[in-house]
């Protein structure tokens, strides 16, 4: 319990890909914020490249991947690939956006612990985040 | 039958009190009075006028859709040209009036299909263009001469008009006969869209040299489409919508002013692009709005003596934000409201989103009923039959005075902070943006805004509704056929043309000239925006939550 107060929950907020819809990124971390998490929000246009650096550096303990843009089956596997070749593979991954149902199983298979679609709503992320990060606080990493 | 008594004031009290809601407000959060009556209406005279006078308050045009029906113009793109060449006549084919293309984000953001930042993403949200030979597939089989056409493209928006411009040349159509828009509105990317090459000094000089450039050689053409839509899918409230929109467009009318053109010579060119939102009776304010202040600040501030200058003509396009994923069929309602708004505001012309698209781009039956949507109202509704139908009404005239006022307050804040340009450096428009979002998903999440199928209204088990896939293989045969181009075409010119481009960068001359001879070389989109970052640089936010 002490360990958890100790040290807030780090997200990272990231926009992969070239489009520029970050409407429910930003709703979506300013939500976290306001529940007391730490946020690193990208900001737009970041590579996979560029997110998996991000997550490690800031040692985040759940990332969440926007994408608008229809390029999910091709980035966030990236990114979940990039973390695990760094040795990475207890952040917790979540993807928001317009996924289409049938992509949803195949991008869990690869690890991705929840995929939210239009509609979700706000509580519901925060309390999957913190419910997540609170499970990889107490396995003590 | 006798008339009713008045209410006394007690008895309003009372009235009030048995409501089911404390407060009433827009979706923007704009509050709405019990009642409007004649003490709240505005000057008829100064302020509402006639259609197609002064202050354009009722509509541009003296009949309105009496004598001519708005364009009818769905917005597509997808894969490559040859699969949206498909769709184009597909649209055409079933009574579309005029085209709008879609271009994909690897295209929007000036890469190439075959950079490394493209991959995944060629083809998927709109179509790929890489080169005049995309273009002139694009439109292949679709004489220019009658058709206006839109395209959706700001930050590369010189290098897809000069690719246009070349395949009109083709068909044997000089550019002085080209109708249509091109959006080039660079300050709502940097507020809202975000898809951007450059930094915006540099932006805004291309900007500038279009509208003059298409002021001496294109005069049926809009060279920009100052767009309020995409300001408000990011979540602004229609107020910031119309005063943040205004406000750029005020911005482009100093820098060609500063540029040394007369007002009179460019601005009847200028159109507008808006949101149609789901809030009825505000959006239409929202439009007669905007007619009023635009035709009012063009005359009395930028010294505009032609009325075309003042009269403002826009397009509309149904809220992509309203739909949901949840119960997709419910979205026809929804923008079919939201396109009787749009018509009752008068506007030019309009693109109907189609139910799916909360999922996926949209299949062609969705697309199909969206078109029937907008022909429904034309040619069944009636509300065609007369301008302004609703001016007026007290509660109409009262939400568009109340909208204009707004839109002042934010003139002011902006101008404050140094105008549009500096505001944006400071991030006060996305600030308010994001803001606005915030507080609007709070209230959807609290249940104190009821969104039909999603926080109320919910059914378990909808069966899924079927998409449109794009084939991932498209992306490679797009790469194929630019890489085909590369091979084909005349490297030294090409060269040539990128170094003058360079050169012309680097001074003060017209970009359109060195753009459309580079493209001629067949010069890549890519290549072109490559060797402009190298004299302009790139742009880098700072974002805010």
């Amino acid at each position: 319990m002490e360990a958890a107060t100790a040290r807030k929950i780090r997200v990272v907020v990231a926009k992969p890909g070239l489009d520029g819809h970050d409407r429910g990124a930003k709703i979506i971390a300013r939500a976290l914020r306001d529940a007391g998490m730490e946020v690193i929000y990208t900001g737009l246009h970041q590579t996979p490249e560029q997110i998996a650096e991000t997550v490690i550096q800031e040692d985040a303990d759940a990332v969440g991947l926007s994408i608008l843009s229809g390029a999910h089956m091709t980035l966030v596997p990236r990114v979940v690939e990039l973390l695990r070749d760094q040795g990475v593979d207890d952040v917790l991954v979540t993807v928001g956006g317009t996924i289409p149902a049938e992509d949803i199983p195949e991008l869990e298979k690869l690890g991705v612990a929840a995929v939210f679609t239009p509609g979700a709503g706000t509580d519901e992320i925060v309390d999957f985040i913190r419910s997540g990060a609170a499970e990889r606080h107490a396995q003590g990493s | 039958m006798a008339s009713q008594p008045k209410a006394t004031p007690e008895e309003a009290v009372e009235q009030h009190s048995r409501e089911r809601e404390s407060e009433f407000s827009t979706m923007s959060g704009h509050p709405i009075a019990p009642l409007y009556g004649p003490e709240t209406a505005a000057d008829p005279e100064e302020k509402i006028g006639r259609p197609g006078e002064y202050p354009f308050t009722r509509g541009p045009y003296e009949s309105m859709y009496r004598g001519r029906l708005w364009t009818m113009r769905q917005f597509a793109g997808f894969g490559t040209v040859e699969e949206t060449n498909e769709r184009f006549h597909y649209l055409l084919d079933h009574g579309q009036t005029g085209l709008s293309t879609a271009f994909d984000m690897p295209t929007l953001m000036g890469y190439d299909s075959d950079h490394v930042r493209s991959l995944g993403e060629v083809g998927r949200e709109g179509v790929a263009v890489d080169s005049l030979d995309d273009m002139e597939d694009l439109f292949e089989g679709i004489p220019l001469a009658g058709v206006s056409t839109s395209m959706t493209i700001n930050a590369p928006a010189a290098i897809l008009l000069a690719f246009y411009v070349l395949v009109g040349e083709k068909q044997g159509v000089p550019a002085e006969k080209l109708g249509g828009t091109i959006q080039t509105d660079i300050l709502k990317e940097y507020i809202a869209q975000k898809e951007w090459c450059f930094p915006v000094e540099p932006a805004m000089r291309l900007v500038t040299d279009m509208i003059e450039w298409c002021s001496q050689q294109m005069p049926r053409w809009h060279p920009v489409s100052i767009s309020g839509y995409h300001i408000r899918e990011a979540g602004s409230t229609a107020q910031q919508e119309l005063a943040f929109t205004l406000k750029d467009g005020f911005t482009y009318v100093e820098r060609a002013l500063e540029r040394g053109l007369d007002v009179d010579d460019f601005a009847p060119r200028l159109s507008f692009f808006f949101n149609a939102h789901i809030d009825f009776f505000e959006e239409i304010a929202k439009y007669r709005a905007a007619r009023r202040i635009w035709a009012r600040e063009m005359r009395d501030t930028y010294g505009a003596k032609r009325e075309e200058s003042m009269r403002l003509r826009f397009h509309a396009q149904t809220a992509g934000v309203s739909l949901t994923a949840q119960q997709p069929l419910n979205n026809v309602v929804r923008t079919s409201i939201e396109a009787l708004a749009a018509v009752l505001g008068g506007t030019q012309s309009l693109h109907t989103n189609s139910f799916d698209e909360a999922l996926a781009l949209p299949t062609e039956e969705a697309v199909r009923v969206a078109l029937r949507t907008q022909q429904i109202i034309a040619f069944e509704s009636g509300a065609p039959n007369t301008p302004d139908p609703l001016g007026g009404s007290w509660f109409v005239e009262k939400l568009t005075d109340e909208m204009e006022a707004a839109a002042y307050d934010y003139f002011a804040r902006i101008d404050e902070l140094g105008g549009m340009v500096e505001a944006i450096r400071r991030n006060f428009p996305q600030r308010e943006i994001a803001d606005a979002a915030f507080t609007y998903q709070r209230e959807v999440d609290e249940r104190r805004r009821i969104v039909v199928g999603v926080n109320d209204f919910i059914q378990e088990g909808e069966a899924p509704t079927p998409i449109l896939r794009i084939d991932p293989a498209l992306e490679r045969k797009q790469v194929d056929r630019l890489q085909a181009t590369r091979a084909r075409r005349d490297g030294v010119a090409v060269e040539a043309a990128l170094t003058e481009l360079k050169g012309v960068a680097a001074g003060d001359a017209n970009l359109m000239p060195p753009i459309i001879e580079a493209a001629r070389a067949r010069a890549t989109e890519g290549e072109m925006v490559a060797a402009l970052q190298e004299v302009f640089g790139t742009y880098t936010e700072s974002p805010v939550f």
